[in-house]
């Protein structure tokens, strides 16, 4: 790609001498998927637009251990949480943005208790602050305007901690046309990838699950199909695929309809 | 012979309330054979929490028509009870209608009761018919035959005689329709009973009156044999509910020291233990049987009432996947009170059966299916957390048995190796910077 991203790192800051405003914390999906790295990219040309001074872990961040602990191993959650939260507060890290409700989660409501206590925002969070307090600016005449849009919740955000109100306000925001699909916010259907699921083949059943949740989603008649979640957005594209409504749906991150629509 | 009415009733119902007391003796105890967790804390949120989801009934409305049928049968089980009192006193001393010497206000009270009981009564059919007519795909799970269909049933019956009972005494009794005050319903039913003899009115009105109370008490006793017991376990269930975000699952604090162990370099691995300092037997990683559960998990096994709103939110429960919510509720009661039985018949000892809630109740296709994606535990009009069940069993079969499928045992080793579950380089995780 041309443009050039302004991706400092913590080590960077340090040898500096300078302590960034937030942590992002990219999280292996972010890093190394080839779909949610544009997602990554996409927050990051949002954060340079607005200025906004932060920094990354980079080679020195490692997984959060989300999934490990989901599947039931908590020794191997746990030693990823102490090794990380060794490298933060080395850091003296005081606030963490992130673009994936599973690191959200884990970082905000499971490492305290381990010794690492941070203020934690998902990055739909963090960009409504930027737009409440004006430091990012959107203009209201966009490619997205008066598309219809229905947003996704991310189990991680929604359900599991109550975020329902951020992504969607982002959205009104481009002045889209929200639809809302039956099944939303506390009620919101699993895309199917939690709780490692995202890692192995499903069970015997008689549909996969992203299929049902596409399903959910198609019954809006959307042009886009918003979500906040890198694991999310690939069960939905995939799901989208299987419905062969990919050539007319798109599945997009709140921060890539951010991003593109000013055009970033 | 003139007291021995009294005496029967003072009999059958110290025999009632004995027997259930004798019942929840046991079921608190078995509650106890769970692991300690300390939830001492935030009273003053759990009281609120119990007030707004039990006592509110704030989840059960979430599904109009099944919230508000159930706050009627709720409402009118709680306030046509206040009419139990005066059985229980008239039953007692050989009284008849000892409240109503207090005038208006007892016409107006039995008033309200007549009209909660066909409300009431009304409601029970509306149930009945979604179980046996519409059959509501939830009624009808793979889980929910045998006893738990029959006690959704039994219930029903149980609540319909009931109320019938009660509007016939009112019905019969003479000189309460003579009173002309608080018989609302029953002066519609007393003229199927036109043409008979004083006597024979006040043979039905006494039957009733007996069967009425005798039913009470039986209900009362049946509930600890099923489903129903969340009556009065949603109260302290929605109180020691969990308060965290959906999303936290709890830190074990064995696997922590064991961490801190690991990752404290001043930690000298071949030390021997101080003197005198036994080194303790590790806690079991996660559960396999419902002694290795929480007692609050225990509890929200016994309160669960088996309506199955979990299972019909459940995303693997939804695309065919074995997996069921309500089904892990209902094994884990049902191995626990298969314990319970066990160490009644040795004495108060738990001698080993060769069975256990993982394998004998719960598969592993069941645990592996789960995306822990809480809408379980939000569905749940009591509070009750199968996905902690879940977890914790997950917890055993990976960190006890190595038994976890391979390919998430890839994806751990990845993350071991590399960071990340897929394998590859953390020196790579900046990459997309230039991508």
């Amino acid at each position: 790609m041309s443009e050039v991203l302004k991706v400092p790192s913590m080590a960077e800051c340090m040898a500096e001498g300078r302590q960034p405003e937030i942590l992002f914390w990219v999280g292996s999906a972010g890093s190394y998927d080839d779909r949610a790295k544009k997602i990554t990219r996409a927050f990051v040309k949002i954060l340079n637009k607005a200025n906004v001074d932060f920094a990354v872990l980079g080679t020195e961040e490692s997984c959060t251990g989300d999934v490990a602990k989901r599947a039931g191993n908590e020794f191997l959650f746990q030693m990823q949480a102490v090794t990380n939260i060794e490298i933060l507060n080395a850091y003296d890290i005081k606030r963490i943005v992130t673009a994936c409700p599973h690191s959200y989660n884990t970082l905000k409501n499971e490492y305290p208790q381990l010794g690492g206590h941070y203020q934690v925002q998902h990055h739909t969070q963090f960009i409504d602050e930027l737009i409440q307090s004006g430091r990012l600016k959107l203009e209201r005449e966009n490619t997205f305007k008066g598309k219809r849009i229905t947003f996704h919740d991310p189990c991680y955000l929604g359900r599991a901690n109550d975020v329902y109100e951020a992504p969607r306000a982002l959205l009104q925001t481009l002045g889209v046309e929200l639809v809302e699909m039956k099944r939303h916010k506390k009620t919101a259907l699993c895309c199917g990838a939690g709780g490692a699921q995202m890692f192995k083949e499903p069970e015997k059943g008689d549909k996969d699950i992203n299929v049902l949740r596409t399903e959910d989603a198609l019954e809006t008649n959307p042009d886009i199909i918003a979500t906040g979640c890198p694991y999310c957005n690939t069960m939905m594209t995939d799901g989208v695929k299987v419905k062969e409504k990919d050539a007319d749906i798109s599945v997009l991150d709140v921060a890539e309809l951010i991003a593109n629509a000013q055009n970033l | 012979m003139e007291y021995l009415p009294n005496i029967l009733f003072a009999v059958i119902l110290a025999a009632g309330i004995g027997y259930f007391a004798k019942n929840v003796k046991k079921l608190i105890r078995n509650i106890k054979l769970g692991r300690d967790v300390d939830l001492s804390d935030n009273k003053s949120e759990r009281f609120k929490s119990m007030a707004m989801i039990a006592l509110g009934q704030s989840k059960m409305v979430r599904r109009p028509v099944a919230g508000i049928l159930h706050i009627i049968v709720y409402l009118g089980f709680i306030i046509i009870n206040i009419e139990v009192l005066e059985i229980i006193i008239d039953g007692l001393f050989g009284t008849h209608r000892i409240f109503s010497g207090i005038g208006a206000t007892y016409g107006f009270l039995i008033g309200a009761f007549e009209v909660l009981a066909l409300l009431v009564f009304v409601s029970v059919i509306v149930f009945w018919i979604r179980r046996n007519i519409i059959k509501l795909k939830r009624f009808w799970k793979a889980e929910m035959t045998s006893w738990p269909k029959n006690d959704g049933n039994f219930i029903l019956y149980f609540e319909m005689v009931l109320m019938t009972l009660f509007l016939v005494m009112n019905a019969a009794d003479v000189h309460f329709q003579a009173m002309n005050s608080g018989n609302v319903i029953s002066q519609f039913i007393a003229p199927w009973f036109g043409g008979f003899s004083e006597g024979t009115l006040h043979f039905i009105e006494r039957g009733a009156w007996w069967f009425h109370i005798v039913g009470i008490l039986v209900f009362l006793n049946y509930l600890y044999f099923s489903k129903h017991l969340h009556i009065l376990l949603a109260f302290p269930n929605t109180y020691y509910g969990k308060l965290a975000p959906k999303g936290q699952f709890n830190n074990l604090e064995s696997v922590t020291n064991e961490v801190k162990m690991m990752m404290d370099p001043n930690i000298d691995p071949f030390a021997a233990p101080a003197e005198g300092t036994e080194p303790a037997m590790p806690e079991k990683f996660g559960a396999s049987d419902v002694q290795d559960l929480s007692w609050v998990q225990l509890l929200n096994a016994y309160t669960c009432t088996e309506c199955g709103r979990c299972t019909s939110e459940c995303p693997a429960n939804l695309t065919g996947k074995k997996l069921s919510p309500r089904k892990i509720m209902m094994d884990t009661r049902d191995r626990l009170e298969e314990v319970g039985k066990n160490i009644d018949a040795n004495n108060g000892e738990f001698k080993a059966d060769g069975k256990q809630l993982l394998g004998d109740y719960i598969s592993t296709e069941e645990l592996w299916a789960c995306t822990t994606c809480n809408a379980c535990v939000e569905a749940c009009p009591v509070s009750i957390d199968p996905l902690s069940i879940i977890l914790e069993m997950r917890r055993y079969l990976v960190m006890e048995q190595s038994a976890a499928p391979t390919e998430l045992n890839n994806m751990m080793t990845n993350i071991e190796n590399n960071g990340a579950p897929w394998p590859y380089s953390q020196m790579d995780r900046l990459n997309w910077k230039d991508e």
